[in-house]
């Protein structure tokens, strides 16, 4: 991880796409093939600092995502490693035949850092949260697909995805995130989660803006019920962790997923693509937005609306503990 | 500059011949887009055997001159031209649209040598061109970049999303070429959905607007060169031509957009290429 020197200052002065931003231009600064669109958003996703240093190297094509994707990946076919930003809704609803056709089939070095994701644009209403594109982005093939915790992870994640060739989807929020971690030096790998919290009796996989309410939950759990919780960074959901969830399944039995994205399609549905395939019992549950459109509001509020914030979580590792899971052959009890 | 009189008749019998493979090769695949294909030939005739800087036997020169294929239904028009040149074999055609031939409906990039790249969904190619464009300037490069388009996908809107954005980079190493043969699968485009006043959409999105006969190599050259000539300006051929052109009951009907026909018909049409090309040649 050369060039990577951020210090728990920088992640509380800066946010999350600013940290993004940082990272882009250190990249830049090494590597000349390395270069920047965006749609009229480089000042809301930040990619606007690499257009102040390498000013030719930051493209900007108008309110254009179609044009934007493919253009990316015409500069990619030419062998520059494109890094595209827009809003996380934009790049994968607006213009995803693009990003299937141009990018995805044609496996190309692009990589898509969309910001704004899941209900982090919280108050500009449903037209601009995206709770549906890791579904989307996990069933385009060539695509590997990312969801940092925080500001030092999404460090972490654009330094790997330049290392890692093919179209990589890394997804971040609006703004400042709760502080996961306060270096870049722990060990951070594409498809390899992160055991934040160790635990026996239960474990919580997530993604995002959801690992730090994961382990605050976890904390609490311990201290007030004696309930020992695993929380594991899925940071990326394709390719998945399939040994961390298995190695889950095997030893807490319990699983719950929280992510900020509809509950069908995203995070919880590879674990559990994942779990029924290995034909082990699990009791299971998913946390996210219940299959809804989301309602206007703060992102910290939606996510307590929808349960699956520290206390929502804390409710659910409750309810699951307190099923009677495969203690009796009564089915209905058990979640 | 006019063609030499021996560059007009080595593409003249380069067409021909080409539009004679294209016949076969729709009867090796059962059916294909061979009415886009045969509007398209001349143009692709032409870029291929005179203009572009590319070498068959390096595939992947990283000077070379770029093709985008936006109408990639045509498939079955480029695929017998990159046979031609020696890019693969030709017998790779009588395998097209067969369960795991290299060669499909619309070509891809990872299984077709001298591709430049994977086309389909439309509208998609101006955009790709930009960005090779911009891969150029950047990297000092002094390519060029073809893309052909077909007149009905210039209702996609990413189309003048990319124009405005070539224009707005002066990108003038791009070339953009429209088949304007006035037809597309459900009728032709004046009643399916408007283009007119085609030239001045274009003209407006800032390019420097080339009309030309689709169907007349020395016109085209000019065209081509006219293209190279303006430097302020992104310009685009509008070439004006027939779908199906070369043979009689395709030519300008719209119905064979699309169509298959047996090794009788294919016989039929391959006389009638002949023919139309004899009469080209006495014009």
């Amino acid at each position: 991880m050369g060039g990577l020197n951020y210090t728990m200052e920088d992640t509380a002065k800066l946010s999350t796409a600013e940290l993004y931003g940082k990272t882009l231009v250190d990249l830049a600064d090494q590597h000349p093939e390395v270069v920047g669109l965006t749609s009229d958003l480089a000042k809301s996703t930040k990619i606007g600092v690499l257009g102040e240093k390498y000013p030719e190297r930051l493209i900007n094509v108008g309110i254009a995502e179609q044009n934007l994707m493919g253009t990316a990946a015409g500069m990619a076919l030419n062998g520059m490693v494109p890094f595209v930003s827009t809003f996380a809704v934009f790049t994968t609803m607006r213009a995803l035949d693009q990003v299937h056709t141009d990018i995805c089939y044609q496996n190309l070095n692009v990589k898509m850092i969309a910001t704004h994701g899941g209900l982090s644009f919280g108050q500009a209403g449903t037209t601009h949260h995206c709770t549906e594109d890791i579904s989307i982005m996990r069933s385009m093939a060539n695509c590997k697909v990312i969801i940092p915790a925080d500001g030092m992870e999404t460090a972490n994640a654009v330094q790997a995805a330049y290392e890692t060739p093919g179209p990589i989807y890394i997804r971040i929020n609006r703004g400042f995130d709760q502080q996961v971690y306060d270096t870049t030096e722990y060990d951070y790998e594409i498809g390899k989660a992160v055991e934040l919290h160790e635990g026996t009796d239960l474990t919580l996989i997530a993604c995002g803006s959801a690992v730090w309410s994961a382990r605050e939950a976890a904390k609490v759990l311990m201290s007030t019920d004696g309930i020992s919780v695993r929380v594991l960074n899925m940071h990326t959901i394709k390719p998945l962790d399939k040994e961390a969830v298995l190695k889950a399944v095997h030893e807490t039995r319990r699983i719950i997923t929280v992510e900020d994205h509809n509950i069908i399609g995203g995070l919880g549905s590879a674990v559990a693509e994942v779990m029924a395939e290995s034909g082990k019992a699990c009791a299971f549950k998913r946390l996210g937005v219940p299959d809804t459109f989301s309602i206007i509001g703060l992102h910290e509020d939606l996510m307590a609306h929808y349960g699956y914030d520290v206390n929502g979580i804390i409710a659910a590792v409750r309810e699951v503990m307190g099923a009677d899971f495969e203690e009796d052959d009564d089915w209905n009890d058990e979640i | 500059m006019p063609l030499d009189k021996d560059d007009f008749q080595m593409l003249e019998q380069k067409s021909r011949e080409l539009r004679k493979l294209i016949i076969d090769t729709v009867v090796w695949a059962g059916s294909g887009h061979v009415g886009g294909a045969l509007s398209s030939i001349d143009m692709m005739t032409l870029l291929y055997h005179k203009v572009m800087k590319i070498d068959p036997e390096r595939p992947e020169w990283e000077d070379r001159d770029r093709f985008i294929l936006s109408k990639g239904h045509i498939g079955v028009g480029l695929a017998p031209v990159l046979a031609d040149k020696g890019y693969f074999p030709k017998e790779w055609l009588e395998t097209y649209n067969h369960t795991h031939s290299l060669l499909g409906m619309h070509l891809d990039k990872h299984k077709v040598p001298g591709l430049d790249a994977s086309t389909g969904s439309l509208g998609h190619g101006l955009p790709l061109s930009l960005g090779l464009a911009l891969s150029a300037r950047l990297k000092k490069q002094d390519f060029k970049t073809y893309c052909l388009m077909g007149d009905g996908e210039c209702d996609e809107g990413s189309v003048w999303e990319a124009a405005m954005a070539i224009s707005h980079y002066k990108a003038t190493n791009v070339v953009a070429i429209v088949d304007r043969n006035r037809c597309m699968i459900d009728g032709e485009t004046k009643d399916v959905m408007t283009l007119e006043p085609f030239a001045d959409k274009w003209r407006a999105f800032g390019f420097n607007v080339i009309e030309a006969n689709g169907h007349d190599m020395n016109e085209l050259y000019d065209a081509i060169e006219a293209a190279h000539k303006e430097t302020e300006k992104p310009s685009v051929i509008i070439m004006n031509t027939l779908k199906g052109c070369g043979v009689d009951f395709m030519s300008g009907n719209y119905k064979y957009h699309y169509a298959g026909f047996d090794a009788e018909r294919a016989e039929h049409c391959k006389k009638e290429i002949d023919r139309y090309h004899d009469e080209r040649m006495n014009a």
